[in-house]
C-alpha cells in the first residue's frame, strides 16, 4: 500500500462457509444444542399444580402480578435478592469457567452460538456443504439459486418465529396465550415481542453470525481479561506442527527444504522420512474450513476464537488419516508450550554465504525456530523444544487457586440462597410507625401511636391473622376497622393501621420512647412473625 | 498531522496517536456498522418530522403525529377517570352510613379521599391530619360537630361559620372580657381547670361554678361536656383546640376564639366530599 493512501475505513464482511465436521466435540455440541433448545422451547409447557388461586405453569414470570414462579419456588418482588444472588452466581460462574476453560460459554452454550449452529445445519441441508455453498454464493441469481435461498430463508424464518414465540410463553399461561396468538386475540405487546425476537434471531443467526461475537458482544473483551497462561483454550501445538507443509517423503522433501530454507542445510540434517524435519501440520486447511469464525487457529489465541473446538475435531480426523497422534490442535494452555532450549552449536553465516568452517556446514532448525539474526561464529543459532518437558495434567489447569476461590465463593452464595429459600417465612410483615404526628392525645388523656402494618400472605389460601403486642410497658393494641383479627386473602398484601395506646399518666405515655414488638399469629397454624418498633410518649 | 505508522506485530496501521507508549490500531469498521449509522440518521430525520422537535421563536414544531407530553398526561388522566367512572358515580350517590359494608367502594373512597385531603385540607389540618393550634386534630376521638361519617360529610360540604353557605354550621362564643370582671374570669378558669381534671385553686373554682352555670352552661352543658349541636367543645376532656392551661383559657374566655372552615360544595364534587369524609372517618377517631 502506498504510504499516502489511507487504509480503508470500512471493511466488507468476508463470507464464511464452515465445512461439516465429525468428532467428539461436534457430537457433544449437538447434544448441548438438543438439551438447551429443548429446555428453551418446552419449559413453558410444563405444568405444576399450586392450587386454585395460583397459576399452574412451572416456570412463569408474572409481570402484572409481580411474581416469579419456578416449580415449587415462588419469588415475590421484595425477595429480589434471590435474583441478585443468582446474577452474582452467574457472574462468578463465568469467571470460574473462563479462568479454567476460556470462552467455553461462547463456544458451547451461548444462544448466539447454538442458534447459529442450527442455522448452519439448515443451510447445509438445503445448500450443501462448504464447496457447494461457495459455488452457490458465486453463482448468478438463477432460478435454482433463488429456490435454494428462499427455501433456506423460509426455514430460518420458521425457526426464528418459533424462537420469538417461545419467549412470550414464559410471561403468560402458555396454552392460553398460544390459543390467543393463533386466534389473533393476544395483547399487542406479545406480537411485538415475537416480531422483535423473530427479527433478531433471523438476522443474528442467519446473516450476522460471527459479526455479533466480534463487534457487538462485550464478552470477548471482558473474557480476554479473565484468562491467563494457565487457562485451557483451543490452541495449536506449533512446536509439533511447524514447519508445516505438504506431507512428502525422503529426498523430495529434502530438496524442497533446501530450496525453502534461507540457510544452507547439512545433508545429515535433512529429513529422511516423514518423521524428520517437517512438522505434523500438513497445511490441509481443515481447521480453517470448519471454523465458524473464519479464523486460522494456528495463528494462536485471538479475540475472534469462541473455542467451539470444531477445529480440534477436524484436525484429529486428519491426524488419524495420516497416522499421527491426535491433538495437534487441542485444548491446551499457553504454558503447555515446551520451553526453548539451545540447540547444537554451529557456524552460521549470513544468507547465501557458503559454509566453510571445520567441515561443519550451516544449520537448519531441527524442528524448531531459526534464530533471528544469522551471525558468523559458533553459537546456538538453532533452538529446539525441550523433549523431556511434560505439560501440566489437565486437572491441574482446572484446579488452580483462582478457580478454587471462584468455586468457593460461588458455592457460598449458592448455599446462602438455598438457606434463605428454606428459612423464608410465608408471612411478610412490615411495621412502619406513623410519624406524622408522632403521637396524639385522646379525650381521656391517653396517648396513642399509629403504625402502618403491611401483612403479606404468601400462600395460596386465605389466612386469618391475630395481631398482638409484647412490651415491658403497659400498652394495648387495637386495629382500625377490625377487632384483633384480620383476614388476608391468598397472595395479597393487607395494609392495616394499628393503634397502640398508653393509659393516661402511665410510664409509656409520659416517657420519650418505649420499645415494643408487634406480632402476627396465624389463627389456624399458629405461625408467627414479629417486628420490633417503638412507642412515642409525651416525653415529659 | 499525525505520523503514519504501522504496527510490527499485526501489520496494521496505527491511528498515529500515542498515550504513554500505548497506540491504537486503525482497524477498519465492518461495513454494516456504517449502514447502521446511516439508518439512525434516516430514523432521526423521520423522528423530527413525526414528533415535536425544531425550536421556533414561540414553542416548537408540533410534529405530524401531534404528540405532546401534556396531551399524554391528559389522556392518562382521562383513561383513569373513565376506568373509575362507575365507582365514582356509585360513590356520589352512596348512603354514607352503608359505605363500610361495601369493601371495594370503601377502599376506593378512602384512597381517593386521601388525595382530596392532601390537596384541599392539609393546608389547615396538616398532611397527617393532626391539626394545629386552632385547627382541629382529625385523628383523635373528640369532635366539635360530630364524628360519624355523615356529620363529617356535612361539615365538609357546608363548612363552619361562613357567610357563603346558609347551611353552614354556625355558633359564636361571646367575648366575656366585656361582660365579666377580671376576677370572675379567673374563677371561671379555675372551674374549667377543675372539671377537666387539672391542678386548680379549689376556692376560686367554687366561685367559678356558679358563674359557669350562669354564663357558659347553655352552650357547654351543665357538666361542661359540650354540645355538638352548637359546636361547643367538651371542656372536661384532655383535648384543647386553643390550649388548656390557665393563660390560654383566660384568653379564650376574655376574647372568644373560633375558626372558620370554607364550604367545599362547589369546589369538590359529591363523590369527592364523600371520599374525603370516608378518609377522615377512618383516620382513627371516626364514630
Amino acid at each position: 500500500m502506498a504510504s499516502d493512501t489511507p487504509p480503508p475505513l470500512y471493511a466488507p464482511r468476508e463470507p464464511i462457509f464452515p465445512r461439516r465436521v465429525n468428532g467428539f466435540f461436534r457430537k457433544f455440541k449437538w447434544w448441548i444444542m438438543i438439551v438447551t433448545l429443548g429446555i428453551y422451547y418446552l419449559t413453558p409447557w410444563i405444568r405444576w399444580d399450586r392450587g386454585p388461586a395460583l397459576p399452574d405453569q412451572a416456570v412463569l414470570v408474572d409481570l402484572a402480578g409481580r411474581r416469579f414462579y419456578f416449580f415449587w419456588i415462588e419469588i415475590w418482588p421484595h425477595e429480589f435478592y434471590f435474583v441478585a444472588g443468582l446474577l452474582i452466581m452467574a457472574g462468578l460462574g463465568l469467571f470460574l469457567f473462563t479462568s479454567a476453560l476460556g470462552r467455553v460459554w461462547c463456544g458451547y452454550a451461548c444462544p448466539q452460538t447454538v442458534w447459529t449452529d442450527l442455522f448452519i445445519l439448515v443451510e447445509r441441508w438445503i445448500e450443501g456443504d462448504r464447496n457447494a455453498r461457495i459455488r452457490l454464493w458465486k453463482a448468478d441469481w438463477d432460478a435454482r439459486k433463488w429456490r435454494l435461498r428462499i427455501t433456506k430463508w423460509a426455514v430460518w424464518l420458521l425457526i426464528a418465529v418459533a424462537t420469538g414465540g417461545a419467549w412470550v410463553f414464559y410471561f403468560a399461561d402458555a396454552p392460553t396465550l398460544a390459543r390467543d396468538i393463533f386466534t389473533l386475540n393476544a395483547a399487542p405487546v406479545a406480537y411485538a415481542t415475537i416480531a422483535i425476537l423473530t427479527a433478531t434471531t433471523f438476522i443474528f443467526g442467519g446473516f450476522m453470525r460471527e459479526q455479533v461475537c466480534i463487534y457487538m458482544c462485550p464478552w470477548p473483551r471482558i473474557q480476554g481479561a479473565m484468562m491467563d497462561s494457565g487457562t485451557l483454550t483451543v490452541g495449536y501445538r506449533h512446536w509439533r506442527g511447524e514447519p508445516r507443509g505438504k506431507h512428502r517423503k525422503g529426498a523430495r522433501a529434502a530438496a524442497e527444504l533446501r530450496q525453502a530454507t534461507p540457510y544452507s542445510v547439512a545433508e545429515k540434517d535433512l529429513p529422511s522420512d516423514d518423521t524428520g524435519q517437517m512438522g505434523d501440520c500438513i497445511d490441509c486447511m481443515a481447521c480453517v474450513n470448519v471454523c465458524p469464525m473464519g479464523i486460522d487457529i494456528r495463528d494462536g489465541q485471538q479475540m475472534e476464537c469462541i473455542t467451539c473446538a470444531l477445529c480440534i475435531d477436524a484436525c484429529d480426523d486428519v491426524m488419524a488419516k495420516i497416522g499421527k497422534p491426535r491433538g495437534l490442535i487441542d485444548y491446551l494452555a499457553l504454558d503447555d508450550e515446551p520451553p526453548l532450549v539451545p540447540g547444537d552449536l554451529a557456524a552460521v553465516r549470513p544468507m547465501g554465504t557458503e559454509a566453510t568452517a571445520g567441515g561443519a556446514t550451516a544449520t537448519v532448525p531441527v524442528a524448531g525456530r531459526v534464530a533471528d539474526v544469522p551471525q558468523a561464529g559458533d553459537q546456538p543459532v538453532v533452538t529446539r523444544r525441550a523433549t523431556d518437558w511434560t505439560p501440566k495434567p489437565l486437572w491441574k489447569h482446572i484446579l488452580r487457586p483462582r478457580t478454587i476461590v471462584y468455586s468457593v465463593l460461588w458455592s457460598l452464595i449458592g448455599v446462602g440462597l438455598i438457606w434463605a429459600l428454606f428459612v423464608r417465612s410465608d408471612i411478610g410483615l412490615t411495621v412502619e410507625p406513623v410519624r406524622n404526628p408522632t403521637f396524639i392525645t385522646l379525650s381521656d388523656g391517653s396517648v396513642r401511636n399509629a403504625y402502618a402494618v403491611r401483612l403479606r400472605n404468601m400462600t395460596g389460601e386465605d389466612r386469618q391473622f391475630r395481631l398482638l403486642i409484647t412490651s415491658d410497658a403497659p400498652l394495648t393494641i387495637s386495629l382500625e376497622g377490625a377487632d384483633d383479627t384480620v383476614t388476608v386473602p391468598a397472595q395479597e398484601t393487607l395494609q392495616q393501621r394499628v393503634y397502640v395506646v398508653a393509659a393516661p399518666g402511665s410510664v409509656p405515655a409520659n416517657s420519650d420512647l418505649t420499645d415494643l414488638r408487634i406480632w402476627v399469629e396465624d389463627s389456624e397454624t399458629g405461625a408467627r412473625a414479629s417486628r420490633e418498633t417503638t412507642f412515642n410518649g409525651k416525653g415529659e | 498531522m499525525s505520523r503514519k505508522e504501522t504496527d510490527k506485530i499485526t501489520g496494521v496501521e496505527t491511528t498515529g496517536h500515542e498515550w504513554d507508549g500505548i497506540k491504537e490500531l486503525n482497524n477498519p469498521l465492518p461495513r454494516w456498522w456504517l449502514w447502521t449509522l446511516y439508518a439512525t440518521i434516516v430514523w432521526s430525520i423521520g423522528y423530527t418530522i413525526a414528533y415535536p422537535a425544531w425550536p421556533l421563536i414561540k414553542g416548537a414544531t408540533s410534529g405530524l403525529l401531534g404528540y405532546s407530553t401534556r396531551g399524554e398526561v391528559a389522556q392518562n388522566i382521562a383513561a383513569v377517570e373513565e376506568a373509575n367512572a362507575a365507582l365514582t358515580a356509585q360513590l356520589a350517590a352512596v348512603d354514607l352510613a352503608t359505605l363500610e359494608a361495601d369493601p371495594e367502594l370503601n377502599r376506593f373512597a378512602t384512597a381517593g379521599g386521601a388525595a382530596v385531603f392532601r390537596t384541599n385540607c392539609s393546608q389547615c389540618h396538616g398532611s397527617g391530619a393532626a391539626g394545629a393550634l386552632g385547627y382541629p386534630n382529625l385523628l383523635d376521638d373528640d369532635w366539635l360537630w360530630g364524628g360519624d361519617i355523615e356529620a363529617i360529610a356535612y361539615t365538609v360540604r357546608h363548612g363552619i361559620r361562613n357567610e357563603a353557605d346558609p347551611d353552614a354550621r354556625w355558633s359564636q362564643m361571646p367575648a366575656f372580657g366585656e361582660l365579666l370582671e377580671k376576677e370572675e374570669i379567673a374563677a371561671l378558669v379555675a372551674h374549667v381547670q377543675q372539671i377537666s381534671g387539672q391542678d386548680h385553686d379549689a376556692a376560686l373554682a367554687g366561685q367559678g361554678a356558679e358563674l359557669y352555670l350562669d354564663n357558659c352552661s347553655s352552650c357547654h352543658g351543665e357538666n361542661g361536656t359540650g354540645d355538638r349541636e352548637q359546636g361547643a367543645p367538651n371542656l372536661t376532656d384532655a383535648i384543647w383546640l386553643y390550649g388548656g392551661d390557665a393563660e390560654a383559657l383566660e384568653y379564650t374566655i376574655r376574647n372568644a376564639r373560633f375558626g372558620i372552615m370554607p364550604p367545599w360544595t362547589p369546589r369538590l364534587s359529591d363523590a369527592e366530599i364523600n371520599a374525603v369524609a370516608a378518609y377522615v372517618h377512618q383516620l382513627g377517631g371516626g364514630e
